[in-house]
């Protein structure tokens, strides 16, 4: 066996991690086929509207669709189209499954970097500031306002930024994506503040629950009575806090790729959070099965960078090796 | 950290009306679900409607009182099924290990690699068979983190000395569970249930906002919500009204969530 792949290697533990992401996958696919297939609804008289459709042209969907299968073989055609690298054809629109989401994808990932970035950059200050003056009326301040931000729900926080920032200030447009570029990036303003607010205000707990317990550690007790500015010793606690909190956020990214879906219903944004949720009513199978698979393997794939990335950056986990 | 002690207090005030509003719907607002069509679309103050009516002609705040029922109660199920579930399958895992602790822990870790929103979102929209089913759904998406924190908490506790000290009494195994180590769980127990009651209440209000869950017309508030969006211009009450009930029913129980957690961690520690 090859030095690569030892036990605690990080060969062993992609590769381990990459056959784990595959198996959810499966599983996911496999869950979500069989419910399409258990739950009453028919895609092809979804099609075909509320007129009385005649039994051939049923039957020509049904062919074309290769709903007239058996499930089994369904699934299995369907699968192994996938790993071609072919997602199938949109029932409702009938496009490829592949140019519906082209689009759309891009635009849920301008949502979620925009986001993040508000995330990063608001959230771990105060997080950090909070810490460093724990129990003072700034940080309970914060605090506070924190919990406002992980309980109340997007949707919800969405509509009423919409009201006062869309409608009662008329700053930020009201719905839509724009017309590409910096318009679209415009209109993305009040949907990631909507998003970074509840994960910003998770970050902010990550960060600061992280700094105050690296400052009750003994070594910042013996590096300040060695004599050591508070600057230092700040920059040393820093170091060792923010490891944690940077693998927290990769976490975080994945969710925000998965929080997108009630955003984009409510700022009526066409990326594919929205289309999923109109997919699932039509059962759109090809569609849905792409969306599920697509935004699982991302949050699973973000997850599996992150470790890699600990690995990279904390001398302590290479020392002591992956599991 | 520590939070001035009015917190629960604060909370309990929006949590007392909206339990007033669970309970009291059916007289305060008898008619809710009534649709008034010569009325239509009016804004806040007019013709004697508080914060204005809905396309149907629905007064606003009515809908919303009656929408408290459907928007609380299922998460209250969902939180205390799963509550129940986790205390029953954690502590079997925490307590007798082994080959039930392996099958358990594998089943919470596939249930929690997924993506929750998603697959809530995918699964009760496709099995769509109204508010029960959904209930339904949630529950079995929430309990793998109950089996986890009851898990934590039964293996803690049975490496305490009283348990060993039960175990030399050789008392038996279903008493040192539930008789000895069960009164020692339940109280973080009850605090991640309150916490799950939030979370329930933002996924539940969050699949009718999308469609899923409540028929159209029926009051709730995700529902409501969703409809009101389309009003933005006409009628502010029909966004606010729902927007802010959902926002401080879920922080207020997120605030009394937290502040138990915080109490039975420190209580906990010290046994």
């Amino acid at each position: 066996m090859s030095r690569h792949f030892a036990r605690g290697s990080l060969g062993r533990f992609i590769v381990v991690r990459l056959a784990a992401t595959a198996l959810l996958l499966l599983v996911l696919s496999f869950i979500v086929f069989g419910l399409l297939h258990l739950t009453p609804g028919d895609p092809a008289r979804n099609l075909l509207g509320p007129r009385n459709p005649s039994p051939d042209a049923i039957a020509a969907i049904r062919q074309k669709y290769r709903l007239d299968e058996p499930f089994l073989r369904q699934y299995l055609l369907w699968l192994n189209d996938v790993v071609h690298g072919q997602f199938g054809t949109s029932i409702r629109s009938e496009t490829p499954v592949t140019t519906l989401l082209a689009d759309r994808v891009v635009l849920t990932l301008q949502l979620a970097l925009m986001s993040f970035v508000l995330t990063v950059v608001i959230g771990v200050p105060l997080g950090i500031a909070a810490a460093w003056r724990a129990g003072s009326a700034f940080d309970r301040t914060v605090s506070v306002s924190s919990i406002v931000g992980v309980g109340a729900p997007s949707y919800a926080v969405g509509l009423v930024l919409l009201y006062v920032f869309g409608v009662w200030l008329d700053i930020f447009p009201v719905y839509g994506s724009g017309d590409g570029g910096l318009d679209t990036w415009w209109h993305l303003v009040l949907p990631a503040i909507t998003l970074a607010f509840g994960i910003g205000a998770l970050a902010f707990k990550l960060t600061r629950t992280a700094v105050v317990g690296e400052l009750q550690q003994d070594y910042v007790a013996f590096a300040y009575s060695r004599g050591l500015t508070r600057r230092q010793v700040r920059s040393l606690v820093l170091r060792n806090a923010l490891i944690p909190v940077a693998t927290s956020l990769g976490l975080v990214f994945g969710f925000l790729f998965g929080g997108t879906i009630l955003v984009e219903v409510t700022f009526a944004l066409s990326g594919i959070g929205g289309l999923l949720a109109s997919s699932v009513t039509f059962k759109d199978i090809p569609v849905v099965q792409a969306i599920t698979l697509i935004t699982a393997a991302v949050i699973a794939l973000t997850a599996l960078a992150v470790d890699v990335l600990y690995y990279a950056v904390d001398p302590r986990v290479r020392a002591r090796g992956l599991k | 950290m520590k939070r001035p002690p009015f917190t629960p207090l604060i909370a309990a005030v929006p949590l007392s009306i909206v339990a007033v509003f669970v309970i009291g719907a059916r007289w305060f607002a008898p008619n809710a679900a009534e649709p008034d069509i010569y009325t239509g679309v009016t804004a806040p103050g007019d013709a004697g409607h508080l914060f204005g009516t809905d396309q149907l002609g629905r007064d606003i705040w009515q809908l919303a009182v009656a929408g408290a029922g459907s928007a609380v109660v299922g998460p209250i199920v969902i939180a205390v099924g799963s509550m129940v579930l986790g205390l029953l399958l954690g502590s079997l895992a925490g307590y007798l290990g082994g080959g039930i602790d392996l099958a358990l822990s594998k089943y919470a870790d596939l249930l929690l690699a997924m993506p929750t929103t998603l697959v809530a979102l995918v699964v009760a929209g496709l099995v769509d068979g109204g508010y029960w089913v959904t209930v339904l759904v949630l529950l079995v998406l929430f309990s793998p983190t109950d089996i986890r924190v009851a898990r934590a908490a039964v293996m803690e506790q049975s490496a305490r000395p009283y348990i060993e000290s039960a175990r030399v009494l050789q008392l038996s195994r279903f008493r040192v569970m539930f008789r000895h180590i069960l009164p020692n769980v339940l109280p973080i127990a009850m605090a991640t249930m309150l916490l799950n009651v939030a979370f329930a209440l933002v996924a539940m209000s969050g699949l009718s906002f999308l469609g899923f869950g409540v028929g159209p017309g029926t009051p709730d508030w995700g529902r409501q919500l969703s409809d009101g969006r389309d009003l933005i211009g006409q009628n502010w009450g029909a966004v606010v009204v729902p927007g802010l009930l959902i926002i401080i029913t879920a922080v207020a129980i997120n605030l009394m969530g937290d502040w138990l957690q915080e109490r039975f961690e420190q209580r906990g520690a010290q046994r």
